[in-house]
């Protein structure tokens, strides 16, 4: 490829710019209401849909004009559906509302863009500095995250690239196309961006790596295919910003030398699916992707590649097998996939994360990027907190923030008064830390030093109701069943670690299980080709080094200290407070496993009874008179009156 | 009822094999081909198997191994209100396997299986992304959020209420016709 000769990139994109810039200002100055929903997979499912049937419908009725604008998801889970009104005709500035459902958009559509009375009991509040109501920044939710993937998600629309164009988008392109290849990959190295798969492998390392590597037609991969069951940060990039996603794709085809791109996204993924599709489409369509970009020289297209889901196709090797058909099986490395990938390709994979942080590095520097973070970790990492906190959804933090910090100030710590018992991170590949460790910082290599890894970025926390052997065994079930049954160790290790966790849980542990959970880790870790199976064990190997009583009281005592374990808890009813008469209880259980007693109060039927708990969430709280205790020796019995209620 | 099954699938059959014309014959499109016939079709039948595997040129095994490897992929037609239990992690520390339970207590089917007058199925899946209002079950299109035993119950007598309305109105329709 011969160097660009003239100034033509730029030329050709501050023309699209332009055009941009036009159509924003004339959304910008529009006189009329504005009205934003976060219409990504999560507010759909939280009835994004409906809202923004209520207030079309409520316009229609009252005869407004307002302009619906659907944007991504700002990554606020607990709040959704997120709606943002700026009425300028009012005086306010753009609004915040949560928890949006039809009934309170109606509501708003009457008094906020009819009358111009924001409602201020409902708001969360402005998104910009004003001096009449709270701003959303001075909530540290808001404030102290620094967004650099996510800056625009939830901002712009996905599928308008004017949208995104307006924003900046595209710039690092245009002026990239300008510069040497070289100095693309001179910049991401000394950034010292590394990559958000996972691994944590330096992402210029890979790209110098790929563009030296021999061979004809280079291919770049954006890894999607996120399967832990937990993580979702992938899919709400793709969903809320597919544009920042493919301008990184670009930018690495051209750093090292590619002219083709796949971006392989999960099939469960629908809404990205459809959106990265239609960013392609329009890329093309402006002539930001296909012959010639921006009237350079350069070549470059991408295709999009649905997976079917299989955890273990998030390994490069394995993700290339099934582009090409197979089943996902990974490949002994070396030969690594940038010397040999696709078809015998030279194939560089990235993920969505770290494809979507090259655009701002090449806009704004390595030195500015490295400025954020730590020094071994340059850049932002981005969690889905989930589990027993206040403030569930995603988070971007600059790496070397601690864990405390994120759980508890930024998404509001442990509801219900309870109390903090661990952090799972990293998924089905990381381990859970106990309070000890929640002054680690949050960086590639501190996690590993604690025992866990920064992996997808699935962290759920858990407060002191979870039982961490119940929690190994979830994530045994997944990993055994998602081991593609290449390796003997990963294929029946992990199932004998299942087996042997179940015993634990379900009563019937032995003295040695605990030794041989040790040991049988070890073989599976040492055993395996990929990472799924070198960290499958580590959720049982980080509880039993950290949680080695509760494995203990599950053997010894046959007790589950968090009465999460159902084979070894009992539901009792107390006779004491629970009331004559009352049968909320009974209304409830699922089994008909609840009885009235000679007293004529209730009783739980062991036999029948399921231990799902309704009983206890049913009975008023001024009896508060269902009971849960383990071991199961703990329930008095209640004895079960023969016949039917006797006549009074 | 088998009879109404087999008539269906051989009518998918013949639609896969007028479709498959539209792929070219090569290794690589095994995946899309089958994706394509489980969005048409919401399942891979059988028989569709030996179809595919004679038009790439491969053995049957190849594409039944594939098939089985991927989580994507169903081999029973679904419920007309297919039931999706979500198991991520959020919901499973808010006790989505109860929730699972109930469905299959309720239903007297297991995961993965169909009531017999087609009326339901039960899927577990990984994770939908809404773990903020977990446990969490989708019906149909519908996310149904902070799951409840007692919600499980209401949940399907809804849908049975909805379709027993939708028979009456439809035999007044024919009646008055």
């Amino acid at each position: 490829m011969s160097p660009p000769s003239s100034a033509s990139p730029e030329t050709h994109y501050l023309r699209i710019r332009r055009e941009a810039d036009t159509r924003r200002k004339s959304f910008v100055e529009l006189t009329e209401p504005r009205i934003h929903i976060g219409m990504a997979t999560c507010g759909i499912a939280s009835g994004a849909l409906e809202t923004k049937k209520a207030f079309e419908e409520a316009l229609a009725e009252r005869r407004l004009s307002a302009r619906i604008h659907s944007v991504g998801c700002i990554g606020h889970c607990y709040a959704e559906p997120i709606v943002v009104i700026d009425n300028p005709a009012s005086g306010f500035p753009p609004i915040l509302y949560p928890e949006t459902h039809p009934g309170k958009a109606k509501m708003l559509a009457k008094f906020f863009v009819e009358e111009g009375d924001p409602r201020l009991e409902h708001i969360l509040g402005a998104t910009e500095p004003n001096d009449m109501i709270p701003v959303i920044t001075d909530y540290p939710r808001f404030n102290m995250e620094t967004r650099v993937v996510m800056a625009k998600c939830g901002k712009i629309d996905p599928e308008d690239i004017y949208d995104y164009i307006a924003e900046g988008g595209y710039a690092a392109l245009a002026k990239s196309l300008q510069e040497p290849a070289a100095r693309i990959i001179d910049e991401v190295v000394s950034s010292g961006l590394r990559g958000r798969g996972g691994a944590g492998f330096p992402t210029g390392r890979k790209w110098e790596l790929a563009a030296g590597a021999g061979g004809e037609s280079k291919l770049v991969i954006c890894n999607a295919d996120e399967g832990d069951p937990g993580a979702y940060m992938d899919r709400t990039i793709l969903e809320s910003n597919p544009h920042q996603v493919v301008e990184g794709m670009i930018l690495c085809g051209y750093a090292v030398g590619a002219e083709n791109a796949i971006v392989y996204v999960r099939a469960e993924y629908p809404l990205a699916v459809k959106l990265v599709t239609r960013a392609i489409e329009q890329a093309r369509k402006l002539g930001l992707l296909g012959k010639q970009i921006l009237g350079s020289p350069f070549d470059f297209d991408i295709q999009v590649f649905q997976g079917s889901g299989a955890f273990v196709c998030g390994e490069e090797t394995a993700l290339i097998q099934s582009i090409e058909g197979n089943r996902g099986m990974p490949l002994h490395r070396p030969p690594f996939p940038v010397q040999m990938g696709l078809n015998g390709r030279p194939t560089i994979i990235n993920n969505v994360k770290t494809l979507a942080t090259i655009s701002p590095i090449l806009e704004n520097g390595a030195d500015w990027f490295r400025g954020i973070g730590t020094e071994q970790s340059p850049g932002t990492a981005i969690f889905s907190v989930v589990g027993n906190v206040v403030h569930p959804g995603l988070v971007e933090i600059p790496m070397g923030v601690t864990l405390r910090t994120l759980i508890f100030d930024i998404c509001g710590g442990i509801p219900n008064q309870k109390k903090f018992k661990a952090v799972q991170i990293g998924g089905p590949s990381g381990g859970c830390l106990p309070e000890e460790f929640l002054d680690t910082p949050i960086d590639f290599d501190s996690l590993i030093e604690a025992g866990a890894m920064m992996g997808s970025g699935g962290m759920v926390v858990m407060d002191e109701d979870a039982c961490l052997v119940d929690v190994s065994r979830y994530f045994l079930e997944f990993t055994q069943n998602e081991s593609c049954g290449k390796c003997t160790f990963c294929r029946i290790g992990t199932h004998h670690l299942l087996t042997i966790l179940e015993r634990l849980t379900q009563g019937e542990g032995r003295p040695e299980d605990i030794e041989l959970l040790q040991t049988l880790s070890q073989d599976i870790k040492n055993g395996s080709l990929c990472g799924l199976g070198k960290t499958a064990p580590n959720p049982v190997l980080t509880s039993l080094q950290y949680f080695m009583d509760e494995y203990e009281a599950h053997i010894t005592e046959k007790k589950c200290p968090a009465c999460m374990c159902r084979s070894l808890t009992a539901f009792y009813i107390d006779l004491d407070t629970c009331a004559i008469g009352c049968e909320a209880c009974v209304a409830v259980c699922p089994t008909d496993a609840i009885f009235t007693t000679s007293t004529r109060k209730k009783g739980v039927d062991l036999v029948r009874c399921v231990k799902c708990g309704e009983c206890m969430v049913a009975c008023p709280p001024e009896y508060d008179a269902v009971r849960r205790v383990s071991p199961l020796g703990l329930a008095p019995a209640v004895e079960k009156p023969k016949e039917t209620p006797r006549k009074e | 009822m088998d009879d109404v099954l087999q008539a269906e699938e051989e009518a998918i059959l013949s639609n896969v094999r007028s479709r498959l014309a539209l792929f070219e014959k090569d290794r690589s499109r095994l995946i899309p081909i089958l994706q394509m016939i489980q969005e048409t079709h919401a399942y891979l039948p059988a028989a569709a198997f030996g179809i595919v595997a004679d038009f790439l040129g491969i053995s049957e095994c190849d594409v039944y191994g594939v098939a089985t490897f991927y989580n994507q992929f169903r081999f029973n037609p679904p419920g007309r209100n297919p039931i999706k239990v979500c198991l991520g992690t959020a919901c499973h520390v808010r006790g989505g396997d109860i929730i699972l339970e109930n469905f299959e207590r309720r239903l007297e089917i297991s995961e993965g299986e169909t009531t017999r007058d087609r009326e339901f199925s039960i899927e577990r899946v990984a994770c939908v992304g809404c773990c903020a209002i977990a446990p969490v079950a989708v019906i149909g299109e519908t996310v149904h959020g902070s799951m409840a035993p007692s919600k499980v119950e209401s949940l399907i007598l809804r849908v049975q209420l909805e379709k027993e309305r939708e028979e009456r109105s439809q035999a007044k329709n024919e009646s008055t016709q």
